[in-house]
């Protein structure tokens, strides 16, 4: 919801020095960008060396001693992580949890989607305003009576509670950003379609879908990373039945509060945890940018 | 093979396959209505599905939430009690408390977030690095908000003054000749609401800049020049041209702070889970709901926070109603 362009990625250097400046305002500028550069970067640095670090070493002294002889690192945390920690299982529910939780809705909403941008109805607007509205509520006054409908229907512990809770709870957001896009698409094709005979199910499948196609990657990236990235819904549709089908989000939560042993563990963990968002954030961050920018509200 | 993937994999499948099956199947059924009627049914088939989702896991259990609230905590029998709970939560300090915390996050981290998301978009703009710059500040916006916490976990680290700390500030701090900070279990000035905060600026901050550096690309380069050419100095510049310019975007990216701050809960359910006075209503509510089994209660939480939400929610539709009229 911004009244802003939608931009390209950071991307090439633009108008770097926009005018000439005095060499040591230049370097006040550079200094000051990469201080900020490593103060963002050093909390991930130093989870991540000391995911590498033995147990013995990690409670005693910090991080950046690994650096120093004698180089002291080991995959034991991420063997242990996997093998005996149930994040392994962990993982593979996250992914069970997120696909099709990513999928769904965007069917969902791109049928909605179409309808709100090429199609005239009564009350259309109205209902495009509640739709936006409903943007910001807060998932918590939600939990109570989900929670009892989905015990009444026996999906208390199972994935398929949380499949329909995120499209439920992903769909404002994706009808906003897909409408968003759509609406923008050039009329002129879908009145020629029409006069060619087209009806609606046709120029939505062979016009608005492909024509949509960057709209719907960064839906999909922003629903997926919003799904893995939930503590709250699997905590309480999932993890107050069955631990056994929880995400890793609520495995380490657990790991977090659970004073006892394995905190050393935490940064194996935490970046197994984060290895599939980084790879998503790297390889596709031109969409993931996009997203943000083109809806800048979720709830 | 795991049941739980062949159900997954007819989820993935299934479901899109039924949903186009319905629209053609739905498509079909139009056309045997009289021609005049089909436009006005067929919008209404499409959107179906998702004021099916929509009515069932948003505005219905939202108006629930709202009744459940005005009853006692009995699960069996919920007696009526009209505002009790609501006084409840007026009168006791623990939510008051809650409170609290919530107007520090909603004021530090829209601020913080904002301002230093601002300062960084002005900033990189004007080095040859900027996308590498921009990701790095980005960069945690990617990851759980849990993940983010046990990184800060890390970092904030506390032993007992005297023993090496492996922490990296108090380590920073005990190089300076300071002493050892419990970051995270100190509620005088709260200081450890002060220190999630700084978790979730750290991770919010790549959100306001990459908007704010989209607004910023977004200015005329020439209406800058001019105000230089007239002998305008950089702040100046600043302060007269681009900041206004920058308005309405910093408007809905604060508005996007207020609410992510309202609802904070991850942070503070991993690391503290309230202790150390650093409880805030999202965390309040799951604690009545799971701890103390009070539904009515919990449900009153719930309603605070909607309420604290709406007028913000009002100041949405109004900037996107203004937006879609001069599309």
């Amino acid at each position: 919801m911004t009244t802003v362009a939608v931009p390209e990625a950071p991307s090439a250097p633009q108008m770097a020095a926009r005018r000439p400046a005095r060499p040591q305002r230049k370097f006040v500028l550079h200094l000051a960008v990469v201080v900020l550069m490593i103060i963002w970067l050093v909390p991930t640095v130093g989870l991540l060396v000391s995911s590498f670090r033995p147990q013995s070493k990690l409670s005693t002294t910090g991080w950046w001693t690994a650096f120093a002889p004698p180089y002291q690192f080991t995959l034991e945390n991420y063997q242990q992580v996997i093998n005996q920690n149930g994040i392994g299982q962990a993982f593979v529910n996250s992914l069970f949890i997120a696909i099709p939780a990513t999928i769904i809705p965007i069917f969902v909403a791109a049928f909605a989607a179409y309808a709100f941008s090429w199609m005239e109805f009564w009350g259309r607007d109205v209902l495009f305003v509640v739709v936006v509205g409903l943007l910001v509520v807060p998932l918590q006054t939600t939990l109570i009576p989900i929670l009892r409908l989905f015990a009444e229907w026996g999906l208390t512990g199972q994935f398929a509670a949380v499949w329909l809770a995120h499209t439920g709870y992903g769909l404002p957001f994706a009808v906003y950003l897909l409408r968003n896009f759509m609406g923008s698409l050039p009329k002129s094709v879908f009145e020629s379609a029409a006069l060619d005979g087209a009806n609606h199910v046709v120029s939505f499948f062979r016009l608005a879908v492909p024509m949509s196609v960057p709209a719907f990657a960064a839906l999909a990236i922003f629903q997926f990373l919003f799904v893995w990235n939930d503590l709250l819904v699997a905590l309480i549709y999932i993890g107050l039945s069955n631990s056994d089908n929880l995400p890793m989000t609520a495995a380490m939560a657990n790991l977090v509060n659970s004073l006892g042993g394995g905190w050393y563990l935490l940064g194996a963990a935490a970046f197994m945890s984060m290895a599939l968002p980084l790879a998503v954030f790297f390889g596709l961050q031109r969409y993931f940018v996009r997203g943000i920018v083109g809806g800048a509200v979720k709830g | 093979m795991d049941t739980r993937l062949i159900t997954a994999i007819e989820v993935v499948v299934g479901v899109p396959a039924v949903l186009i099956a319905y629209i053609w199947g739905t498509e079909r059924l139009v056309n045997l209505a009289p021609e005049r009627l089909r436009p006005r049914i067929r919008p209404w088939l499409w959107i179906a599905p998702a004021l099916g989702f929509l009515g069932l896991f948003l505005l219905y259990p939202t108006v629930r939430t709202i009744i459940r609230s005005l009853y006692s905590k009995s699960e069996l029998t919920p007696k009526f009690v009209g505002l009790d709970n609501y006084r409840w939560f007026i009168t006791n300090d623990g939510a008051r408390d809650a409170l609290l915390n919530n107007a520090l996050w909603v004021v530090f981290l829209t601020v913080f977030t904002v301002g230093i998301g601002m300062l960084v978009a002005i900033l990189v703009d004007r080095v040859g690095y900027e996308a590498w710059a921009k990701s790095i500040i980005f960069l945690p916006l990617a990851i759980s908000m849990v993940a983010a916490g046990v990184i800060w976990k890390f970092m904030y680290d506390f032993k007992a003054p005297g023993e090496p700390q492996t922490g990296t500030l108090n380590a920073l701090l005990g190089s300076a000749g300071l002493g050892p900070v419990a970051w995270l279990q100190s509620p005088s000035l709260r200081l450890s609401t002060f220190a999630m905060i700084a978790i979730m600026v750290w991770m919010w901050t790549g959100f306001a800049m990459v908007i704010i550096s989209a607004a910023l690309k977004g200015i005329d380069p020439e209406v800058l020049e001019a105000a230089r050419v007239d002998g305008a100095n950089e702040w100046q510049v600043f302060r007269k041209v681009t900041f206004p310019l920058l308005g309405p975007t910093l408007a809905v990216v604060s508005t996007t702070m207020i609410i992510t701050s309202l609802k904070t809960f991850d942070i503070v359910y991993t690391l503290t889970n309230g202790n150390y006075d650093t409880e805030v209503i999202a965390n309040l509510m799951i604690k009545e709901m799971f701890t103390f089994g009070d539904f009515g209660r919990a449900g009153a939480v719930a309603v605070v926070l909607l309420l604290a939400i709406v007028p913000i929610m009002a100041f949405n539709i109004r900037q996107f109603r203004a937006q879609e009229s001069i599309r």
